[in-house]
């Protein structure tokens, strides 16, 4: 049993970075802050001083200009790890993900290949200003090529991050913020990596699956113990990979309970819930009881913060979305 | 005095449009001189046979380069071996000078993806069809070669246009920020579709957008395909040399012009007068370098004919080899989205499987 260290999430993140700089010297991290700041939520904290500018990289403030360039860096083997400060600008680089990101192995039949990784928070309920809270996963996992993992833990972090980082191909590695430092977890000071695209099961349960990811999965298990001690037992899956999603994991849950909820931060309208709910019809049709119930924020742009806790599912929301799932 | 010191508004010349010299001939040997014109001329027959082509329905939309062999040919003929080019979608005639062969291009206009696998060793980076966005590609590329120390250099193409577009400042910029063995080569041929060239900018020149970003910027006559070599190896050079004097990345304006349509399913006569074209093709490159390789007695009549057959035959030759090519087999629709197809994706491409065996062929390809 190698040593642990009593980490938050984003220090979980910070662990990852370092411990895979140090295990491949093609491992880069670039973006807006980065360096000498340490990265506006503390990423990177140290790292400057550890790797040096060459591998610390502040860039100028131009999120295309940092993708497309990580992109050509990979293409040449580098293994870059740009950061996009806020999941919410990475629009004016959206182009370089999908047009070249997602598609530059196939485009080139496998000769260029993008071990590339990009970072960004994401998520709301930090009384951030516009434009930094919203849940777009949905636009990157609708897009072959990319992968996209969001983490729930401490020790997800590190672990996904390794794992994203050493994989041949894109990933979009989306953090929530909101859990940034939220709660601590013992995390192993040796790299090791969790898979990429496997469910975890954080409570077990027979009455209702309750699918979530990212910053929902801790007001999701809040309900269900609230929910047991009303005699409803809900199986909890924290997805962590949204692209690709772990089917077996979601179609097993639903085998064993026929009803599901799903909970994400995300607006309802085109958003992961929609694919989860036609994945079980799919593929377990006959042994649905309720209809899926998505538990979901509005097709609303995000509103700014002094509304923000009504458009963020809650504990209660949750709770009452399994309790119409599971009265049915 | 360094050829990027001069005015960004006075290209650099080698020939007139007569061929007659009018600067410093580059230091080329006679084999190397008759390569450029030879490449010229296969690309220009190339661009021909391509559009013909498309007319006949045997290939896609394709984007004509005739008129632009001086600054693709020249420019290309300067890389070195390790050196790297990254194209936007016009480069066809550059591409052959690396070693892609014809065929793959051909394949690719064709709709194959298979044409746009470089074979190993030829240092091409895909094709990119939104404009400007291979531009940080090339500054991301040439940075990681300035990181590990190879110093290859980066030549980068891109149109009048794209100077336009958000990426092309932000990979200039960064590359210049980041001090990048990168050459930026903007193929000036004064219409992006219908768009005329001072609709792009208001700058005079597109060279002296090189001074916003603290790099070098030099134009050259694009028709020239000496000056266009010159400039081009002065350029690469610079970016090559970490103990360079001089910031490491160039733009280069090579003013040119598109003879033909943007695309095969485009009408110049739309948005520009057949005046306007007939004075640019007095500007021809490929005349223009053969005189002066007749009057250097490098090539004579019988040396040219002997050229135009050779080009003829290895179009043709291109032409069956890439139309011998059997359509891909559909399962390679999913090949190359990953490394290791997901679950789901493996799901589908079953799927499609039985349904191709229990329907056929004929229940994809119906009118």
């Amino acid at each position: 049993m190698s040593d642990t260290q009593n980490l938050t999430v984003v220090q979980a993140v910070r662990d990852g970075l370092y411990s895979e700089m140090r295990e491949d010297d093609d491992v880069l991290v670039l973006g807006q802050d980065v360096g000498k700041n340490g990265g506006v939520f503390r990423a990177t904290e140290g790292l400057f001083d550890e790797f040096g500018g060459d591998r610390v990289v502040d860039t100028p403030l131009a999120e295309s200009g940092i993708v497309g360039c990580a992109v050509g860096m990979a293409a040449m083997g580098l293994r870059p790890v740009p950061e996009i400060q806020f999941s919410g600008f990475m629009y004016p680089g959206f182009d370089q993900i999908v047009s070249h990101m997602a598609r530059f192995r196939a485009r080139s039949r496998g000769r260029f290949t993008l071990p590339l990784t990009l970072r960004a928070p994401y998520g709301g309920g930090i009384r951030a200003p516009e434009h930094h809270s919203e849940s777009k996963e949905a636009f990157y996992a609708h897009e072959a090529g990319l992968k996209v993992v969001i983490p729930s833990t401490p020790y997800d972090a590190k672990g996904l991050l390794a794992a994203s980082i050493r994989d041949p191909d894109p990933v979009i590695f989306l953090e929530p913020k909101l859990i940034y430092r939220a709660f601590r977890d013992e995390v192993p000071e040796e790299p090791y990596t969790v898979p990429i695209g496997e469910a975890a099961t954080r409570r077990e349960g027979d009455d209702v699956a309750v699918f979530t990811y990212g910053a929902m999965t801790r007001p999701t298990l809040e309900a269900a113990e609230t929910l047991a001690e009303e005699g409803i037992e809900c199986e909890v899956v924290d997805l962590r990979t949204v692209s690709p999603l772990d089917r077996e994991a979601i179609i097993d849950a639903f085998e064993r309970t026929g009803r599901a909820v799903v909970v994400h931060e995300a607006p309802k309208t085109g958003g992961l819930a929609g694919e989860i709910t036609a994945i079980v019809q799919e593929e377990a049709l006959l042994y649905q009881e309720a209809p899926v119930k998505r538990v979901t924020g509005f097709d609303v742009p995000y509103p700014l913060y002094a509304l923000e806790d009504y458009y963020l599912p809650t504990a209660t929301r949750i709770e009452e979305g399994i309790r119409e799932a599971v009265e049915f | 005095m360094s050829v990027f010191d001069r005015a960004y508004d006075d290209p650099v010349r080698v020939l007139d449009e007569d061929g007659e010299v009018v600067g410093d001939v580059p230091d080329l040997d006679d084999e190397a001189l008759v390569d450029i014109y030879r490449h010229m001329r296969l690309a220009r027959h190339f661009d021909g046979r391509a559009v013909s082509l498309q007319r006949q329905g045997r290939m896609g939309t394709y984007p004509p380069l005739s008129g632009q062999e001086g600054a693709q040919i020249g420019s290309a003929t300067a890389l070195a071996e390790d050196d790297w080019m990254v194209p936007s979608y016009r480069e066809h005639g550059a591409a052959l000078v690396r070693g892609l062969p014809l065929k793959q291009t051909l394949l690719y206009w064709m709709g194959h993806e298979a044409g746009n696998e470089a074979p190993e060793g030829v240092n091409v980076f895909p094709v990119a069809v939104p404009i400007a966005s291979q531009v940080p590609h090339a500054t991301g590329a040439s940075w990681a070669s300035k990181l590990r120390g190879t110093d290859e250099a980066f030549l980068c193409y891109f149109g009048d246009g794209a100077t336009s577009e958000g990426d092309f400042h932000e990979g200039v910029n960064f590359a210049g920020v980041f001090d990048t063995p990168t050459v930026f080569f903007c193929n000036n041929n004064q219409w992006a579709i219908s768009v005329p060239r001072e609709r792009q900018t208001r700058s005079a020149t597109l060279a002296q957008k090189a001074e916003a970003y603290g790099i070098d910027g030099v134009q050259v006559d694009g028709m020239d395909p000496l000056a266009v070599y010159s400039v081009t190896t002065a350029a690469l050079e610079k970016a090559r040399d970490p103990e360079a004097d001089r910031p490491r990345p160039t733009l280069i304006e090579a003013i040119q012009y598109r003879f033909g349509a943007h695309t095969t399913a485009d009408d110049p006569t739309v948005y520009r007068d057949d005046d306007e074209v007939e004075r640019w093709k007095a500007k021809d490159p490929i005349p223009r370098l053969e005189a002066y390789l007749r009057a250097e007695g490098i090539l004579d009549d019988e040396r040219v004919a002997e050229i135009g057959t050779a080009v003829e035959e290895r179009v043709a030759d291109a032409i069956d080899e890439a139309e011998a090519v059997a359509r891909p087999a559909p399962s390679e629709l999913f090949e190359h989205a990953y490394a290791e197809l997901p679950p789901e994706l493996a799901r589908q491409r079953e799927a499609f499987a039985a349904f191709r065996e229990t329907h056929g062929d004929e229940a994809f390809l119906e009118e």
